[in-house]
């Protein structure tokens, strides 16, 4: 995705489409929108939270995972390809505009 | 029912569900068995929702009941994603077939089974829309470059396209019938009339959803899966009727099949109408399964294949289309 | 009027024969009368289907009318089909009749979620023992139900979504290979099937189940433990971590994502409840006891 546009905004699926078990370092979910189950590792849970319903756009996603973690050197390129990930899995929507 | 079984079976069932009180184990085995082999045993299951059947068949039905729902899940999640795809380029999704019906929550989606997304983009958009799916993890289904050419040439769409992930294809149409057709529906007039059914996703207006049933049985097909696209003509009819088909059908160039796709619905699945000596001979292909699921009338069948390929391509791409098919070891139509 | 006039008579299907197996009835039709007889030998114990209704049907029919007769090749057929599936000579009509019913539960299955394991049973706990083809599942199976478990499944494990109960499906068991003299070695004549030389699996016979495995084939069980067992290392057992077996199991069901969240809780709920071992053997001997050691250590 094109994910270098600051216009891009994010958007985590909503939380009454998923079921979530943690079993040990990973955590399974299942996407009822989709039917589609994941197995997912931190950090991508923390991201999926951090996101929320609203939206975010990449700039403002890094700030507040900042806050959030006090990240000390937060890689911009490393946050946007578990994004791009997620986005691919369908647990988080990117789409123009906010 | 004191006569052989074949696909009268199940349409008579369709029509008048308590017919299948009358059913003995022997009925409900083959019963089960054509709509399987017509895949329409969900719409079968959705159909007889509580009427009082055998515990065995009870959960049968109930079992294909919940498979269709699942199924109607993964379609509306590829129509999802074919649609966040599209907005990337500003293309809006267009749902043609089984996705528009569930989508739409029509009758005709009731239960259906749902295999390829099948979506619809204005011609000058094919490239962008391609270039975009193909970045989103859609892969060419054929590398072989002579289907390749024979679909950008001679086809009303993409070569087909299966997501490396969700292992789903997709069809991307710029029209409803090839452009070898001898008929050429009004692709403007379709994309134009289309109608929002969720946010952000189109489907054909229910006029244009007819004729494309019609067209896609009649002018496209070798009628296979023909039971279940009159059960979708049947559904439409009852629901969104028929004011102005005639009309828009006209329009389209398919006038003819469209008036034939309401009869045969008619005949299978609506009140007894008049069917003609051609109605008939489709009817007879159309439900020429016997009480094993198993295709007959293999002459019928051969017959309307070799049409289909008529009604599709001039004579001498067809032979042209054979000869690489079968000196590529491929076959005929399968004798299922 | 129907369109009677045109009728032309199908060619109807010649030897049929019906069997319940576990919770799912077949109706199994073939053109040739040999691979129904086999049918009707190992299955000879077994009921009719539920009222007679099959849950599904399978066809053994000749690719042409006349491959009937000249060098006789066996089509399967049925409710779901494979269109890539190659056909067998009529000397394996079992093997093909087998395989037809293991495609009808493998596509179309959908009251159960259906795990590709083998299932025992002692004291109404079962053991579910599943891994890659060629683990020895089978004879592993075979072998238990000579010593005194019951044998619920060889091939396909049946979780019930609503209860969690594993129900039993005690197919003839398919020994191949080395199995089958292994197994020969322990049992009378009559509780095997036709040697099947020369299949696209190698030599193949099958195992008719015990007296009690069809006696007690409508018991479910209550899984106790999920074993991976492992042909061909020195003897070892670990236990799996939740995560990898709820990757391993979807890898082995042929229907969970068809099943969607039923079968995200179902199998959910077992990796998070069940104890979970793999277990590396040398030999069928070591493989019982390590079965035996973890079944005492529950």
């Amino acid at each position: 995705m094109d994910g270098d546009d600051p216009r891009l905004t994010y958007r985590m699926a909503r939380p009454e489409t998923l079921s979530i078990v943690h079993l040990d370092s990973f955590s399974a979910v299942y996407h009822r929108a989709s039917g589609i189950t994941h197995l997912l590792a931190a950090p991508a849970p923390e991201i999926l939270a951090a996101l929320g319903e609203a939206g975010q756009t990449l700039p403002s996603l890094m700030a507040r995972l900042g806050a959030l973690y006090t990240l000390e050197d937060a890689d911009a390129a490393a946050l946007e390809a578990r994004l791009d990930e997620l986005v691919a899995c369908g647990l988080v929507s990117c789409e123009p505009g906010l | 029912m004191g006569r052989a079984v074949d696909g009268w079976l199940l349409a008579s069932v369709m029509r008048t569900p308590a017919r299948a009180a009358d059913l003995e184990a022997a009925g409900w085995t083959g019963l089960i068995a054509i709509a399987r082999a017509e895949q329409m045993i969900g719409t079968l299951a959705a159909r007889l929702q509580g009427l009082a059947v055998p515990a065995q068949v009870a959960r049968i039905l109930d079992d294909a009941r919940t498979s269709a729902a699942q199924g109607q899940i993964a379609a509306t999640w590829e129509a999802e994603v074919a649609r966040r795809v599209l907005s990337h380029v500003g293309e809006r999704l267009i749902l043609l077939k089984g996705t528009a019906f569930a989508v739409a929550g029509l009758r005709a989606g009731l239960g259906r089974s749902i295999g390829d997304l099948d979506i619809l983009v204005p011609k000058d958009a094919l490239a962008r829309v391609e270039a975009a799916l193909l970045d989103a993890g859609w892969e060419w289904v054929k590398p072989d470059p002579y289907d390749d050419a024979y679909y950008r040439t001679w086809m009303h769409e993409l070569p087909p396209l299966i997501h490396r992930d969700r292992d789903r294809m997709i069809d991307v149409h710029h029209t409803i019938l090839p452009p070898t057709a001898r008929i050429t529906p009004d692709p403007v007039a379709l994309l134009g009339d289309a109608v929002e059914i969720a946010p952000g996703m189109f489907a054909l207006s229910p006029l244009d959803m007819l004729v494309h049933a019609a067209a896609h049985l009649l002018a496209d097909g070798d009628l296979a899966g023909g039971m279940r696209n009159l059960w979708d003509v049947h559904c439409l009819i009852e629901e969104c009727g028929t004011d102005g088909l005639e009309e828009r059908a006209r329009h389209h160039g398919l006038e003819r099949e469209v008036a034939r796709a309401v009869r045969l619905a008619t005949a299978l699945y609506g009140k007894e109408g008049s069917v003609g000596v051609v109605d008939r001979i489709y009817l007879f292909r159309l439900t020429a399964r016997d009480e094993w699921g198993r295709a007959t009338r293999p002459v019928t069948r051969m017959a309307f294949y070799i049409r289909s390929h008529w009604l599709r391509m001039p004579p001498g791409l067809l032979a042209r289309h054979l000869w690489t098919k079968w000196r590529g070891g491929g076959a005929g139509p399968s004798s299922g | 009027m129907r369109a009677g006039v045109l009728r032309t008579g199908a060619l109807s299907v010649r030897h049929v024969f019906s069997v319940r197996v576990g919770p799912v009835g077949f109706r199994i039709g073939s053109d040739w009368r040999a691979p129904i007889a086999a049918l009707e030998r190992v299955y000879a114990a077994y009921p009719a289907p539920h009222g007679g209704i099959a849950d599904f049907s399978v066809r053994l029919f000749a690719a042409r009318p006349w491959r009937r007769f000249v060098r006789p090749a066996v089509m399967i057929g049925g409710d779901y089909v494979l269109p890539e599936a190659a056909p067998l000579p009529l000397a394996q009509g079992l093997l093909a009749a087998e395989m037809g019913m293991n495609l009808q539960m493998a596509l179309g299955q959908r009251h159960y979620l259906l795990l590709h394991a083998a299932v025992v049973e002692r004291e109404g706990q079962a053991m579910i023992l599943t891994g890659a083809s060629g683990a020895g599942k089978s004879t592993l199976a075979a072998l238990l139900s000579l010593r005194g478990w019951r044998l619920m499944a060889d091939e396909f494990a049946l979780i019930d979504p609503r209860t969690g109960l594993v129900h039993a499906f005690p197919r003839a068991v398919s020994l191949k290979n080395a199995g089958v003299a292994t197994i020969a070695a322990e049992v009378p004549e009559r509780r095997l099937g036709p040697l099947l030389a020369h299949t696209p699996k190698g030599t193949i016979r099958h195992l008719i189940p015990d007296t009690t495995a069809v006696a007690k084939m409508d018991c479910p069980a209550r899984p106790a433990a999920i074993l991976f067992p492992s042909f061909g290392y020195a003897r070892a057992t670990r236990a799996v971590l939740p995560s990898e077996v709820f990757v391993r199991l979807t890898q082995a069901s042929t229907n969970y994502v068809a099943l969607g969240e039923r079968g995200f809780d179902t199998l959910t709920r077992m990796v998070t409840t069940l104890p979970a071992f793999a277990i590396d053997y040398p030999d069928t001997n070591t493989a019982i006891d390590q079965v035996e050691a973890a079944w005492a250590a529950l």
